[in-house]
């Protein structure tokens, strides 16, 4: 227990990227020496007291960092555990997603590219990529699928706004996996000037270790918050999983404390890790839902940034050695949960956030007494059409009329 | 100059670098597995000219591929292709002894297993695989099975690699060396991309495996183009294209038949 020669469990992945047997770096010949040098500018600015300085202030000052840590009373009266909401929807954008979009636009800067090229599900990744590259004056282009354009309109219009190129993914599925295939080849053609900012913990090294880096300050803030508010840890930390950087993110303040239990909820439509086996897809060897032959199979999640059919292969790896457990929640489940918590505590969760809270609400007989941080990853303006046309409510203004 | 420890050359290298030694330029189609008739359009691309063939299994997110591939990929993968039934059919065609190489993605053979897939292969008598999301850093594993099973593994070399590079991916590849023409995915190009010539130029000096410059190599004339400098072409976009379009073995040969006179400078 007490050797201090142990390895973290959250560690360097090495120059390979590997999680274990995850991971890697199984990209076209073209961008291995941009993932390579990627590698390299990361860890060189990472490294650097004025590049953390710079992303810091960024992180203070434009996205309103620290986010705070909310205790929630009601709806721990409601579930019978006390109930922690670590508040990324307070962040500036709405989501924890900025946090890594931050980093790796000033890191884009620092390499000389002059363009950021991304990929998103719900918009929230392309609406922070694109509001980074407004404020650091980059362009920006970003790819989204065709159904999810539809879904996540509003989210379209404001990347738009900022300045960005929302580019339709019009192949396959045309939700998220298409969007990262689209960018992925956009990347391809532009990598001399062009970096592709990607939204998630996953793809081919260094994306998986970077992006878990630039999330952990959501770890970091909850473990000190929590201490400060409970005098203690968390024995729970729940976070939602679609590529994973939100829960990679919280998870990497608290896998070294082995008496704190890490749950990822995955969408029972696009559970990887439930449903999935090892795979290789979009960089990275990981779970992955696939038939029999090899083909990557679509998933079907009421939320559109986990609509996603593989998983960041470091969950992959923290599921292989049992040190975080993942669980699904089905679509009747997270709409639940997004009204319970608007109900009981007056905030709307992100679609995506609700799959914490769902798992949390199932599970309430197992957690009772205990104490749960719920990594609330993002606001549920961008859902609340969505979620009124599901419960079959008219909005276009003809009920107030009648 | 290439690496120190070079494996024995395999059948594929051997007959591609005969032809080339005997002045002429190669030529290497590719095309879909798993379209209507697509064994049919093998063969005829085999009688027109071409000097090995690459069949593509398709893949459900094939990264290297523009539009035309993406859509031939989602036609055959809709059909109801699938990566055994086309390497089993791979058996029957009549190539009249010109070497089929199978192109597919990573998963496709992971899923599968790296024995059992090389093993697959060897047994319909491909003679080669090119898994063009498995570079130099991951192509290991893989590339051990397919060298016990006798399967050549090419690899792709990019605009973006250094010379350092260059020299090891030449050492590892075998069959031939795949020059990529271009930043990019494949697809068709109105003109010959600059840095065709230029990744020719660079792989020769540093390789005596046959090198082929593909992605972006479209015409006749940029064949013929490309192939003042490398030893050959690979064309496949143009010619899936014509598939596309309802096309079937006799305009797939006629198109091959064309590749092979620019070639041919005739
Ligand atoms: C609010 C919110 N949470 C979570 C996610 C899922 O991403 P990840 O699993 O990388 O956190 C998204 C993706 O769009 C999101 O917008």
């Amino acid at each position: 227990m007490s050797d201090t020669t142990t390895a973290p469990v959250m560690g360097d992945p090495g120059p390979d990227g590997r999680f274990g047997e995850f991971g890697g770096l199984f990209v076209p010949e073209t961008l291995v020496p941009a993932c390579q040098q990627l590698d390299a500018e990361f860890r060189a600015a990472w490294a650097d007291p004025a590049f953390r300085a710079e992303l810091d202030r960024l992180l203070r000052d434009y996205a309103g960092r620290p986010s705070r840590l909310s205790l929630c009373e009601n709806l721990s009266t409601e579930l019978g555990c006390r109930v922690l909401l670590k508040r990324e929807d307070l962040n500036h954008t709405g989501s924890h997603k900025i946090n890594n979009v931050l980093g790796q636009a000033l890191l884009a800067r620092r390499m000389g590219k002059t363009r950021l090229v991304a990929e998103t599900g719900a918009g929230q990744h392309g609406v922070a990529t694109a509001t980074a590259a407004a404020l650091l004056g980059l362009e920006c282009t970003v790819y989204m699928g065709e159904v999810d354009m539809a879904r996540q309109a509003l989210n379209v219009f404001r990347m738009r706004l900022l300045g960005a190129e929302v580019r339709a993914a019009s192949s396959g599925s045309r939700t998220l996996k298409d969007a990262v295939n689209e960018a992925l080849r956009d990347w391809v053609a532009t990598v001399e000037t062009t970096h592709y900012c990607l939204g998630s913990a996953m793809g081919p090294h260094p994306y998986p270790f970077m992006v878990r880096e630039l999330h952990r300050v959501i770890g970091d803030e909850a473990r000190e918050q929590c201490r400060e508010l409970t005098g203690g840890d968390p024995d729970v930390v729940v976070a939602c999983v679609g590529g994973g950087s939100n829960a990679i993110g919280i998870f990497s303040g608290f896998a070294e404390l082995p008496h704190v239990e890490l749950w990822g909820a995955e969408p029972a439509g696009g559970a990887a890790i439930g449903h999935g086996v090892p795979g290789v897809v979009h960089g990275s060897k990981s779970y992955l839902l696939q038939d029999e032959h090899g083909q990557v199979l679509e998933a079907e999640s009421v939320s559109a940034g986990l609509d996603y059919p593989g998983v960041g292969p470091e969950h992959a790896h923290l599921h292989a050695i049992g040190r975080a457990r993942y669980e699904r929640v089905t679509d009747a489940e997270v709409l639940e949960a997004f009204q319970l918590l608007a109900r009981t505590e007056g905030i709307i969760p992100a679609l995506e956030s609700a799959h914490a809270l769902a798992l949390v609400s199932r599970e309430r007989a197992a957690l009772a007494g205990r104490t749960v941080l719920v990594n609330l990853s993002g606001r549920g303006d961008k859902d609340v059409a969505q979620v009124a046309r599901i419960l079959g409510v008219d909005l276009s203004g003809t009920e107030v009329a009648g | 100059m290439t690496g120190a420890v070079e494996a024995p050359v395999g059948r594929l290298e051997s007959r591609l670098r005969a032809a080339r030694d005997r002045g002429r330029k190669l030529l290497v189609p590719y095309v879909t597995g798993g379209l209507p008739g697509w064994e049919r359009v093998v063969e005829a691309c085999a009688a027109a000219g071409a000097d090995a063939i690459e069949v593509g299994i398709p893949f459900s997110d094939p990264v290297m591929d523009g539009p035309t591939i993406q859509e031939a990929s989602e036609r055959a993968l809709r059909a109801g292709a699938t990566p055994p039934a086309i390497v089993d059919a791979l058996a029957d065609l009549d190539t009249g002894g010109v070497p089929l190489v199978a192109m597919t993605y990573y998963n496709v053979v992971f899923r599968q297993g790296h024995e059992r897939f090389a093993a697959a292969l060897a047994r319909v008598g491909v003679a080669g695989a090119i898994v063009p999301d498995l570079p130099l850093e991951e192509v290991g594993p893989w590339a051990a099975a397919a060298d016990a099973a006798g399967v050549e593994t090419v690899l792709l070399a990019a605009p973006t690699a250094s010379d350092e590079r260059l020299v090891r991916i030449c050492a590892r590849s075998r069959g031939w060396v795949y020059g990529v023409g271009l930043l990019g995915v494949t697809g068709e190009r109105s003109e010959l991309a600059a840095s065709a010539l230029a990744m020719a130029r660079r792989l020769k000096a540093v390789t005596d495996k046959p090198v082929l410059v593909g992605v972006g190599v479209s015409t006749p004339e940029q064949a013929a183009e490309v192939a003042a400098v490398a030893d050959g072409v690979i064309v496949g976009s143009a010619l899936v294209r014509r598939l596309l379009e309802g096309g079937g073995p006799e305009v797939a040969g006629r198109f091959v038949a064309e590749l092979r006179a620019g070639l041919d400078g005739a």
